[in-house]
Order: structure tokens, then C-alpha cells, then sequence
């Protein structure tokens, strides 16, 4: 099953050279270098992991390798696959590395299959056409392969389509397509981004243990340092598309030579945060919250009903942050909804000791500076035919009605100046800034109103770790300044850990445990906290 | 599946009963009357005509009538054609309209998926501008210009085809006429199938086929294609509609005696009950269609599959 046996030697042989590699697109504003000159050698059997935020360029250098630029980019420079080059080889010749010798894996295991086809077909597609044979032969090494990843009822599910999946079971099933044809490199491209951090852990233990057992190199393309420190035997670190750091994993986490690397390293949130004091009266509470949500039904047929809150209690003191943690599907953010009244619940929902239950759109309205949101995409969230200083002063015309427009913009800039942001911003509009700014921007339209509460639903899971970490630090020093309560939902533990002073865990709309930040994370109770915490504590 | 079927064609009945309804007091509210001739009828003939026609009834009462009939499958008798029931009418002009409109459907569907797929995969080249451009004055210019302009050139100065009838049933009198029902359509298949080929070819499960290897052919009609067929198959409803309407037009100009004319005479005459015989025709085909393109829809793509 081995590919060659010079795997088990000190030296492995390298299977990847790659020199001088360069990438290009041609855009309407001029051409971009977003790869600028690449070395890389991957040797036989290894683990490499190529590290670096978004627009480091480490997704495109594979991408160029494989052939898989977009129709504007081009690639120079030199890859050799067992000497063989790979750079400008036409499609034909191409096409018998690529699925054969070379497979991939990518981020999203939804789009990443074709949603028209049962899995199996698609798995044995590259078999069938790389190693030919029948195609009850192909179906039969499928089912093996499908057994191999641990796809549960692999008889049955050979048939299913992608939707019928999880997201954890398609990115096996794509690992499958991956193994498919024993390949000497496998590179996959943030194979865990898009999972929940359980699945996450199983998903790189499986690829550990198959790469054993096939003995093929993974070059494992990522933004995640936890993941890297966990798996890979050597590192390179990216940054604007040039390399800026490589060595043994070991030695760059414990010695990083580059400042770049050093500040990846570091921008792992830290910090505590201590709980408000006793006496601090209570904002905002909820008894007894429930959500239904209604599926399906229409034309002579019936709907379905599905709880995403069950029943749900909740108190947010101020000068408080509660963190809300769940996977994907838990009710964490449907939750923070229904105590903002911007989901229709049942149960009490009290906020500054006012029963709000039962109160409509129009009465909620002079409530609602006193409780601004902030949401996860910072692309999606701001209006882009909107200056920033109108999406961030749009309040203020319901809730300070009285103010001139010269108080309105001094308010603007005040609210960016808060927020670490040149006040000239307010005449530009959204695209023009990085994702962290946009984020900030979301930020000074939120606290403009000078509110109590805020709702932070998974506000940095976009950025990268950098920017990440200085987001953290402006919500903790707005919270400071302004005695502000967050109710901050993420599925992020670290940044929970960093921010929070008392967590609530959720799993399928129930809360299974909550109490103190330091006593949960150190001590958790129960067996799903347990697995969330080894999960992403353990890399 | 047939629950589905059963549910959808429940829900075709209201529909219909709100196109008969709509119809009938909309033509009623147009001026004039079938038996308003260029020479006016001596009052007392007009009086036993309007008798004999129930057409003396108030309005409420005509129209129970009528909705009665319709719910028995009869549409009455023609004004116009005053030896025939509606029936009789449709029974003899569906069979030449539904061979056009097929024929048509078939041109359009064939040739826009083919033109499309084709601009798609040079996209912005020449041959894609052209294309575009081709299809741009396809969808602009109304087909009652090029059937009159296919005539010209085709019958009058080449003299290779005949100008219009139905003569023998054989193909060349149903080029023009084909032609010219298609041909819009044609190019907002075209069109269609442009953009979604286009969007298709960035999906990133083109990009996961292609980074395995299979080869272009597998690439383009096996995964890019059957994804971008998706709006296609949405669209064959309307273009049914729209087929079924211009073939009113279509089948006028080059005198094909299909139902489409006869609606074209009996609007024009004020023929009620032809009008709603053929009114009544068009929604249940259109309904008809609009099911088997969910049907269709649901075989293509298993997301939506009905259980």
C-alpha cells in the first residue's frame, strides 16, 4: 500500500519541488502579484502546513501548481512533480497528475461536491477515469473507501447526495474522492474551516491516521495556528504572498525568527475578563425563553414545527459579558434574537426590570438604542450604496431626532475616533475598507447611540487572528469607558475564554451548562462541554 | 410524487376558475357584440339572435350558465362560425397549433442551449459578443416584423419557400412560420443558458472535478451543464406561454388554421365563447406545463425532489 519505501528512511525523498513560483492576475485596476516568487519542497510522507492569513497568497501558490488558477491569473516559475514540471504542462498531460497523483480537498465540503450526484459517483468518477475498470468495480472500492473514512451505513450512504450529509460526512466523503487513487500528495485548503470544532478534531485525526496508513505527504493549507502546532512536521509561513518564515514546526512555534510569525503566535486571544460586582443590578434577563420556528407546509399541507430555543433562562448584569457557545445549529444566535425581540418567542424577557414581552415593533423602537447588534460578516452587514458616516448616524435620525446635522457629524467622529478609525472615513464607503474595519465600523454605528446592551453575534469569526485580537481589545476598552453589557455569541472558546466572565454552553437549543468563565473552562461538567473544550484545547 | 401531482392539479381548479372568470366579464365589458355587423341587423333578427343566444339573460345569469357549461366540458356554440360548436373549433386547429408550438419549442430549446453553452465557453470573445448580439435583436424585435420579413426574403424574392398555409403538412411550409415563432425565444434561452453556464464553470465543485484530473468533456456536459440546464427548465413554462400566445400572431400572418387564429377572428368579432374556449385552452396548457417543468425540475436536481 506504501507508496515508495523511502519513506521509512531519516531523509525522505521530496515529491514537490517548487522554485520561484509566481503568480499574477490581470484586473481591471492592473495586474496583482499575489504570489511573489515561492520556494517549497515537500518530501515524501511529511505533513507541511502553509500558514498565513487571507491575501497571503498560500492558497493561490497551490492552486497555480494545480492548474486551477482563474481564468486571469498566471503562473511562472517552477514546480516539479518527481522532477516532472508542472507549471504550463498542457491540460492532457496535467490531467494524469492531478486525481492521480496529486488530489485535493478544499474549505467548503458543501460546494465543493456537485449537489446533482449521489456521492458515490462522484468518488468513483477520478477511479474510473485514472485506473479504469468496470464500474461495479469502482462502486466496490467505494464502499471501502466510504468504510475507511468512517462514513457510517456506507451501503446506504453511497446513494445519498451532498445535502443528505452533514458537513462533517461530506468533508469525509471528499476525503475518500481524495484517497481514492493512493495519491503521493495531498493537499487540502482549510479542510476544517467551515466545521465545528468537534468535528474539526475528528476530521484531522482521520487525516492523520490515513496518512500513516497510505503514507503520502499532506500539504495542509491553513490560517489556524492550533491546527498547525497539532499536525504539521514543518512549517512555512506566508505573508503577501512571499515566504517569510520556514523551519520544523517545533522549532518556529518555540523560536519564530520573523516578526510576522511571532505576531500570529501572539494574536491568540488572551486576557480574562473579572465579573461586575454583585450588586450590579440586572439588564437584561429572559425566563423561560422558547423559539419555534414553523418548516415546510403550504398549499393543502401541513407545516411542521421545530424548537430552536427550548425553553431557555438567561441573566445579563451590567457591566457584564455573558459568553453564548455553541456549534453551528445550537440556538445560540436565535437566542440572542428573541431577547432583543427581533424573533418572535414565547416566555418573559425583561430588560432594566421592564416586562418587554409583549411589546410590538413600535413600542420596542425607544428601547432600541438602548440595544444595538453587531453581526459576524462585515460585508454583509453595511449597506454598500451607503457613505459610512450615513450608515453610522442612520440612528440617530430615529433616536435623536433633534440634533443638527454639524452634532450629527461631530457625533460621527466621535464614534470613529472611538473605535480607532480616521474620522475622513465617514465620506467613503464600505468596500473600500479591510474586513477589521469594516467591523469597526459596525462597532461606532452600534455605540453612536450610546446604548447598554450589545449584542455581539460572532463578531470576529471573519477576521483573521490578528485582527481579531485588535477587535477584542476595542470591545474590552468600550466596555470599560462606557459600562456596557455584551451578550457575546461565538463558537470560538478562546475568544470566549478572553472576553467573557460567565459562558453558557448550548447544544441543540438547549443549555446543557453555564457558570464562571475560569470554572467552566477548568472544570466543565458536563460531557458535551468536555468535548468542546478537548476539541479545540487540545491542538 | 403522485400526492404531489394530485395536490398540484387541486390547485389548478381555483386558477382556472379566476382565468374563466376574469375573462368572461372583460369581454363582456368591451364594447360592441358578436352580431354588431358593418351593416347593422333589423332590430327584431338582432332581438331573436340575443334569444336564441341567451344572450338577453342579465349578466350574472349568463355567466352561471356559462360556468356550469364549462365545468361539463362544453364551451358552446361559435358565433361566428355559426355551424360549429367551440369543440369542434379547437378540435380542428389544436392538432396544426400544437405541432407548431412543438416544432417551435423544440427549435428554440435546441438552439439556445447550443448557442449559450457555446458563447459561455468563450466567454467575452468574438464569437460570444456575436451571439449576444444576435440574441439581443432576437428578443427585441416583435414577431409580427420577422415572420413578414422571412416572407419577404424567403417566399417572395428567393422564391425557396412557400409564403404561408399549411398545404400538405409537409416541413417546408412549416419552416417560416417555425422560424419565426422561435426565435425569440431562442434567444432568451440563449441568454439564459449563457449566464447560467457562466456561473456554473466558477462553481467550486467545477473546480474540485477539474483539480482530479477528468477530463473537459466530463467537466463541461456532465457537471457544468446539468447545473446550468436548471433555469432552463424554469423558464419552459413561460416560454410555453409565450409560444402559445405569439403563435396567435404567427399563425395569423401565415394563415395556419390553428387555434391561435381562431382567437385572433374571435376577438376581433367579438366571438365570446371562442375567445373563452381558447382563453380557458391556454391556462390549462399553461398549467400543465408549469407542472411538468416541476417535475422535470425535481429529476434534475434531487435537492428538490418531491417525495
Amino acid at each position: 500500500m506504501m507508496t515508495s519505501d523511502s519513506n521509512t528512511a531519516v531523509e525522505a525523498e521530496t515529491v514537490l519541488t517548487v522554485r520561484g513560483l509566481k503568480v499574477r492576475f490581470d484586473t481591471p485596476d492592473g495586474p496583482i502579484e499575489a504570489v511573489k516568487g515561492v520556494d517549497l519542497d515537500v518530501k515524501a510522507g511529511e505533513t507541511l502546513a502553509v500558514v498565513g492569513e487571507s491575501g497571503s497568497g498560500k492558497s493561490q501558490t497551490m492552486m497555480a501548481i494545480m492548474g486551477l488558477l482563474a481564468a486571469n491569473g498566471r503562473a511562472t516559475g517552477s514546480a516539479l512533480y518527481r522532477g516532472r514540471e508542472m507549471i504550463g504542462l498542457p491540460m492532457k498531460a496535467l490531467n494524469t497528475i492531478r486525481g492521480e497523483k496529486i488530489t485535493m480537498i478544499f474549505q467548503e465540503p458543501m460546494t465543493s461536491l456537485d449537489p446533482l450526484y449521489p456521492i458515490g459517483r462522484q468518488i468513483a468518477e477520478p477511479i474510473r477515469h485514472h485506473r479504469g475498470g468496470t464500474a461495479a468495480a469502482a462502486r466496490a472500492r467505494v464502499l471501502e473507501l466510504l468504510e475507511l473514512v468512517g462514513i457510517p451505513e456506507p451501503t446506504r450512504r453511497i446513494d445519498s447526495y451532498p445535502h443528505e450529509l452533514s458537513g462533517g460526512q461530506r468533508q469525509r466523503a471528499m476525503i475518500a474522492m481524495a484517497l481514492a487513487n493512493e495519491p503521493d500528495i495531498l493537499i487540502a485548503d482549510e479542510p476544517t474551516t467551515a466545521l465545528d470544532v468537534t468535528i474539526q478534531a475528528q476530521i484531522l485525526t482521520l487525516l492523520q491516521s490515513l496518512q500513516k496508513r497510505f503514507g503520502m505527504a499532506v500539504v495542509l493549507i491553513t490560517h489556524d495556528l492550533g491546527v498547525v502546532r497539532h499536525v504539521a512536521d514543518r512549517v512555512v509561513v506566508m505573508r503577501r504572498g512571499e515566504v517569510v518564515e520556514r523551519g520544523r514546526t517545533a522549532d518556529v512555534f518555540a523560536r519564530p525568527k520573523a516578526d510576522y510569525t511571532r505576531m500570529l503566535i501572539e494574536a491568540e486571544p488572551s486576557g480574562e475578563k473579572a465579573p461586575p460586582a454583585p450588586d450590579e443590578p440586572v439588564l437584561l434577563e429572559g425566563r423561560k425563553l422558547r423559539v419555534d420556528y414553523s418548516t415546510g407546509g403550504g398549499f393543502l399541507k401541513k407545516a411542521g414545527l421545530f424548537t430552536a430555543v427550548h425553553g431557555a433562562d438567561i441573566r445579563l448584569r451590567q457591566g457584564q459579558t455573558i459568553g453564548l457557545v455553541g456549534e453551528s445549529g445550537s440556538g445560540k444566535s436565535t437566542l440572542g434574537r428573541a431577547l432583543l425581540k427581533l424573533t418572535p418567542s414565547s416566555g418573559t424577557v425583561l430588560f432594566n426590570g421592564r416586562d418587554i414581552s409583549d411589546f410590538d415593533r413600535k413600542a420596542m423602537r425607544p428601547l432600541r438604542r438602548d440595544m444595538q447588534l453587531v453581526f459576524q460578516d462585515p460585508f454583509g452587514s453595511l449597506s454598500p450604496r451607503q457613505t459610512v458616516g450615513e450608515i453610522i448616524t442612520e440612528g440617530l435620525y430615529v433616536h435623536e431626532p433633534q440634533l443638527s446635522k454639524a452634532e450629527r457629524d461631530a457625533r460621527a467622529v466621535a464614534a470613529l475616533h472611538e473605535v480607532g478609525l480616521d474620522p475622513s472615513a465617514r465620506n467613503r464607503y464600505p468596500h473600500e475598507f479591510s474586513g477589521g474595519q469594516r467591523q469597526r465600523i459596525a462597532i461606532a454605528r452600534a455605540i453612536i447611540l450610546k446604548p447598554r446592551l450589545v449584542v455581539l453575534d460572532e463578531p470576529t469569526s471573519a477576521l483573521d487572528r490578528s485582527v481579531q485580537g485588535q477587535v477584542i481589545e476595542l470591545l474590552r476598552g468600550l466596555q470599560k469607558s462606557h459600562g456596557l453589557s455584551y451578550l457575546f455569541i461565538s463558537h470560538d472558546l478562546s475568544v470566549i475564554r478572553a472576553m467573557a466572565d460567565y459562558v453558557i454552553v448550548m447544544q441543540a437549543g438547549r443549555i446543557v451548562e453555564e457558570g464562571e468563565t475560569a470554572g467552566l473552562f477548568d472544570h466543565p461538567c458536563e460531557a458535551y462541554t468536555k468535548a468542546l473544550l478537548s476539541a479545540a484545547y487540545s491542538r | 410524487m403522485i400526492s404531489f401531482i394530485l395536490r398540484r392539479l387541486a390547485s389548478a381548479v381555483p386558477t382556472l376558475f379566476i382565468v374563466v372568470t376574469i375573462s368572461f366579464f372583460m369581454m363582456r365589458f368591451a364594447p360592441g357584440g358578436p352580431f354588431n355587423l358593418e351593416r347593422p341587423l333589423p332590430p327584431q333578427t338582432m332581438e331573436n339572435l340575443n334569444r336564441a343566444y341567451g344572450l338577453d339573460l342579465p349578466l350574472w345569469q349568463q355567466y352561471l350558465r356559462y360556468l356550469g357549461n364549462v365545468v361539463q366540458g362544453d364551451f358552446g356554440p361559435s358565433y361566428v362560425y355559426r355551424d360549429n360548436t367551440v369543440d369542434q373549433l379547437i378540435a380542428m386547429g389544436l392538432p396544426y397549433s400544437i405541432r407548431l408550438g412543438m416544432m417551435a419549442l423544440l427549435v428554440a430549446l435546441i438552439g439556445g442551449v447550443a448557442a449559450g453553452t457555446y458563447a459561455a465557453l468563450r466567454q467575452n470573445s468574438l464569437t460570444d459578443l456575436l451571439v449576444m448580439s444576435v440574441s439581443t435583436v432576437g428578443v427585441t424585435v416583435p414577431n409580427f416584423v420577422v415572420g413578414p420579413v422571412l416572407t419577404l426574403i424567403f417566399a417572395v424574392l428567393l422564391a425557396w419557400l412557400p409564403a404561408g398555409g399549411w398545404g400538405d403538412g409537409s416541413l417546408r411550409f412549416l419552416i417560416l412560420p417555425t422560424i419565426a415563432l422561435a426565435l425569440p425565444q431562442l434567444a432568451v434561452f440563449a441568454r439564459l443558458m449563457r449566464g447560467a453556464m457562466i456561473e456554473a464553470l466558477h462553481a467550486d465543485h467545477i473546480r474540485t472535478v477539474r483539480a482530479y484530473g477528468l477530463p473537459p468533456r466530463t467537466v463541461i456536459v456532465t457537471h457544468a451543464m446539468r447545473a446550468a440546464l436548471l433555469p432552463i427548465v424554469s423558464y419552459l413554462a413561460p416560454c410555453a406561454a409565450a409560444l402559445l400566445t405569439g403563435s396567435a400572431v404567427i399563425e395569423s400572418i401565415f394563415t395556419i388554421p390553428g387555434v391561435g387564429r381562431y382567437f385572433v377572428i374571435g376577438a376581433i368579432n367579438r366571438d365570446y365563447t371562442l375567445v373563452m374556449g381558447t382563453v380557458v385552452l391556454i391556462a390549462i396548457f399553461v398549467i400543465v406545463f408549469n407542472l411538468v417543468v416541476d417535475l422535470l425540475y425535481g429529476l434534475l436536481d434531487p435537492r428538490v425532489r418531491h417525495e
